[in-house]
């Protein structure tokens, strides 16, 4: 028999869960249903609470936390509009398989159902959009819930947890125990690939011509990068990336191909139109990816190696699917192959490719644009910093042009495409990320979406530079407008309602530049990435009309991609 | 292509409504959901009556084998196994077509649970095929309300070991 414990409060055990988790940091908001906790925390040195201006800035901190570390990111908000606010985040961490777990208030447990203030059904409103969630109705419950939560959201494919705490069950009081270990009997995510199926892809890798490695976000999840990199270099195997896979192997290195897709390079889809075997690794075939399905490297045998078994034959039907751990995949992989393929043919029509169809260099006149200012940004960081991109046109020059060396180092909102994330989600990863710099882009219209979070980013001093590439309208629904809705640009045009952005920036305190000149690119950028102690705005008005190609259209076939725009005379 | 999948699924609040949003929000068919105790307290069996082409099918019993909250899922429509529903049938009846809706009653073994001067409530219980057989039979007489309970499904005994095996093994 253990010793009798002594009773503690819902309130301190939750703290005790979150201290055996090791989390030091956690963003979150007060209220009503969350109060006996803020009065806990009062007197909590060890642990760092960021206080938002609004929840959606919260889970998408915890998201660039999350991204940015691999730890998982934690959220604190009070019940009712607190929680529902948080939805957007969640659903964003969902589709990007972010690891967060969300602590939502309640209303107590005896008015659950009432209508009571600051109520709302969180837990049946997030079912859909979270990997699990707990309404914990004991305080008994209440540790190995925690310790459910942080296990659920960081194993397997990771997602968001959510956890709602009614106000009596913070506030009542039992003993604590937390369990070392977890066994939840429906939750068995298989780490360990099939080895048949191991060794028929190192002998597919082998027989191949033409191999390609199409690489998701999936293998930077698994910390499988080192063994990526062997994998392609010992074997000559070029490497594309999907939007969540960038940073997975070197942007630099002559293996990468960039990222494929609707806005991918042109040869990095002309190879997965020509390669006769296509490894997914730690991806999903995502439409954004595939355009039309049965199009899609139809050359190709294809392997799939997911953790996820649903990810399989859900979009595109492979010919060998291996579930498991894609890191550990990889080394079992390169350790069956005895002889390396011979691809020198096939890189070489890869490099006749690349020469065809360069991507624009934004350098056609003296006006500014932002593929000029990426690639000023990618030369300036050597590919080493931490970009943190919104949703839209920036998102994919961003993608094309920076050349990203490291994982972890691409935040960005690619299944939901989350406008507004940006801005938050690196005030996030700041807290995780201390070696590098931390860049934020977004757009003008997304950058108003969570502009309130500035205000967090100047009381914490975080050293991000938020850079708005400000086109004075929504650029990519405008690009859309202009190539498929008879150039009606409805409501896309911001440029009579846009504020000031550097007069705002100053108002809240923040350092804040604009220039629409690209010869004050260099000295505006070099000033920003010397602030190590503090946020700075850089405002860049760049033209209005530039597109971003090369483009698929959305369903149609990856081999009819719109390599530059159609009607010239646009070009201003 | 109809298919019968049984889910044994702890007996959580919240968890038969995630198996019904799962299959809401991914656009899945249900044709018939029933749910009940089994022989563990804490488990619940549910079988779930849809239909769907092959990758419709692998994808519902992935992503059903995704929820947390599923212990095992299993497509039991190849396998040896009873189907069985219950249906409480009101039907019409006049002085003369008594006999005859009685003797429809006894065809399909069923059972009279009610009677006034108008209307008997037949109970009856089979595959799903036979209680169709039945209400197209009783159907001239008029229907007045029915209620079905949907499918319930189990594997037969030589499987049922196989089962429990991997049963003992998940827990």
């Amino acid at each position: 028999m253990s010793p009798a414990k002594n009773k503690m409060t819902g309130a301190d055990i939750f703290f005790e869960c979150l201290k055996k988790e090791n989390v030091d940091v956690i963003f979150g908001y007060p209220g009503g249903a969350v109060l006996k906790i803020y009065e806990k925390l009062y007197d909590i040195d060890w642990l760092k609470h960021v206080l938002v201006r609004h929840e959606q800035g919260a889970t998408h901190m915890a998201e660039g936390y999350a991204k940015a570390t691999g730890k998982v990111g934690v959220v604190l908000v009070t019940s009712g509009p607190g929680a529902t606010n948080t939805v957007t985040g969640i659903t964003d961490a969902y589709m990007d398989s972010v690891p967060i777990v969300v602590f939502t208030g309640q209303v107590p447990s005896h008015l659950i159902g009432n209508d009571a203030f600051q109520e709302a059904d969180i837990v049946g409103i997030t079912r859909p959009i979270t990997k699990h969630n707990f309404l914990v109705r004991d305080v008994k419950e209440l540790a190995s819930t925690i310790k459910k939560a942080f296990y659920i959201a960081s194993t397997g494919r990771p997602g968001p947890v959510l956890v709602d705490l009614p106000k009596d069950v913070i506030n009542s009081s039992c003993e604590f125990e937390y369990p070392d270990e977890i066994d939840i009997r429906g939750y068995k995510p298989t780490y360990k690939g099939h080895f048949n199926q191991i060794k028929k892809a190192a002998e597919m890798i082998q027989k191949a011509k033409r191999p390609l490695f199409y690489v998701g976000g999936g293998v930077i999840m698994s910390n499988g990068t080192n063994e990526l990199h062997l994998l392609a270099r010992e074997n000559k195997i070029p490497v594309t990336m999907t939007l969540q896979g960038l940073g997975a192997f070197p942007g630099t290195d002559e293996l990468s191909l960039g990222m494929l897709g609707m806005h991918g390079t042109f040869w990095a889809n002309q190879a997965v139109n020509n390669c006769d075997l296509l490894v997914a690794l730690g991806a999903r075939f995502d439409d954004r990816v595939t355009g039309k399905v049965e199009t899609f490297a139809t050359k190709a045998y294809k392997i799939h190696i997911d953790i996820d078994p649903t990810a399989i034959d859900k979009n595109v039907v492979v010919d060998l699917p291996i579930v498991g751990d894609v890191k550990n995949i990889m080394a079992e992989i390169a350790a069956e192959i005895n002889q390396p393929p011979n691809t020198s043919d096939w890189l070489a029509m890869i490099e006749k490719w690349k020469e065809e169809c360069p991507l624009s260099t934004g350098m056609e006149d003296a006006k500014l644009r932002t593929e000029f200012i990426l690639e000023k940004i990618s030369e300036k960081t050597n590919g080493n910093a931490v970009i943190v991109t919104d949703v839209g046109q920036h998102q994919m020059w961003t993608a094309q042009h920076y050349k990203f060396n490291n994982p972890r180092s691409n935040l960005t909102s690619g299944g939901l495409g989350t406008m507004g994330f940006s801005v938050p989600a690196s005030i996030g990863a700041s807290f995780g990320i201390k070696d590098r710099p931390i860049i934020s882009i977004s757009g003008d219209g997304g950058f108003q979406m969570n502009l309130q979070e500035l205000i967090t980013a100047k009381y914490y001093k975080v050293p991000v530079k938020f850079f708005i590439i400000n086109n004075s309208f929504l650029g990519m629904v405008r690009q859309w407008q202009e190539l498929f809705h008879q150039e009606k640009f409805s409501f896309t045009d911001l440029a009579a309602s846009n504020p000031d952005f550097v007069k705002l920036g100053q108002a809240l305190g923040i350092e804040s530049f604009s220039t629409n000149s690209p010869s004050e690119v260099d000295s505006l950028l070099d000033h920003a990435l010397s602030v190590n102690d503090r946020p700075v705005l850089i405002e860049f008005k760049v033209v209005k009309q530039d597109m971003v190609f090369p483009m698929v259209p959305a369903g149609a076939s990856i081999s009819d991609m719109m390599i530059r725009r159609l009607n010239p005379n646009r070009m201003i | 292509m109809r298919r019968t999948i049984t889910i044994l699924i702890e007996n959580r609040f919240g968890a038969f409504d995630r198996v019904a949003t799962m299959f809401s929000g991914k656009g899945f068919n249900i044709s018939s959901i029933s749910i009940g105790e089994t022989e563990i307290a804490e488990i619940s069996r549910m079988t779930i009556v849809t239909d769907g082409d092959n990758k419709i099918i692998d994808q519902i019993i992935k992503q059903l084998n995704r929820l947390i909250d599923t212990v095992k899922v299993s497509d039991l429509t190849d396998t040896y196994h009873i189907e069985r529903e219950l249906a409480l049938i009101t039907v019409n009846y006049q002085k003369g077509s008594m006999e005859e809706v009685k003797n429809i009653c006894d065809i399909f073994r069923g059972n009279i649970v009610d009677i006034n001067n108008k209307t008997m409530m037949i109970e009856i219980t089979g595959p799903p095929e036979k209680i169709n057989a039945a209400v197209n039979v009783l159907m001239p007489f008029g229907i007045k309300e029915m209620a079905r309970s949907g499918t319930v499904a189990l594997k037969r005994g030589e499987q049922l070991k196989e089962a429990k095996k991997e049963y003992v093994q998940t827990n």
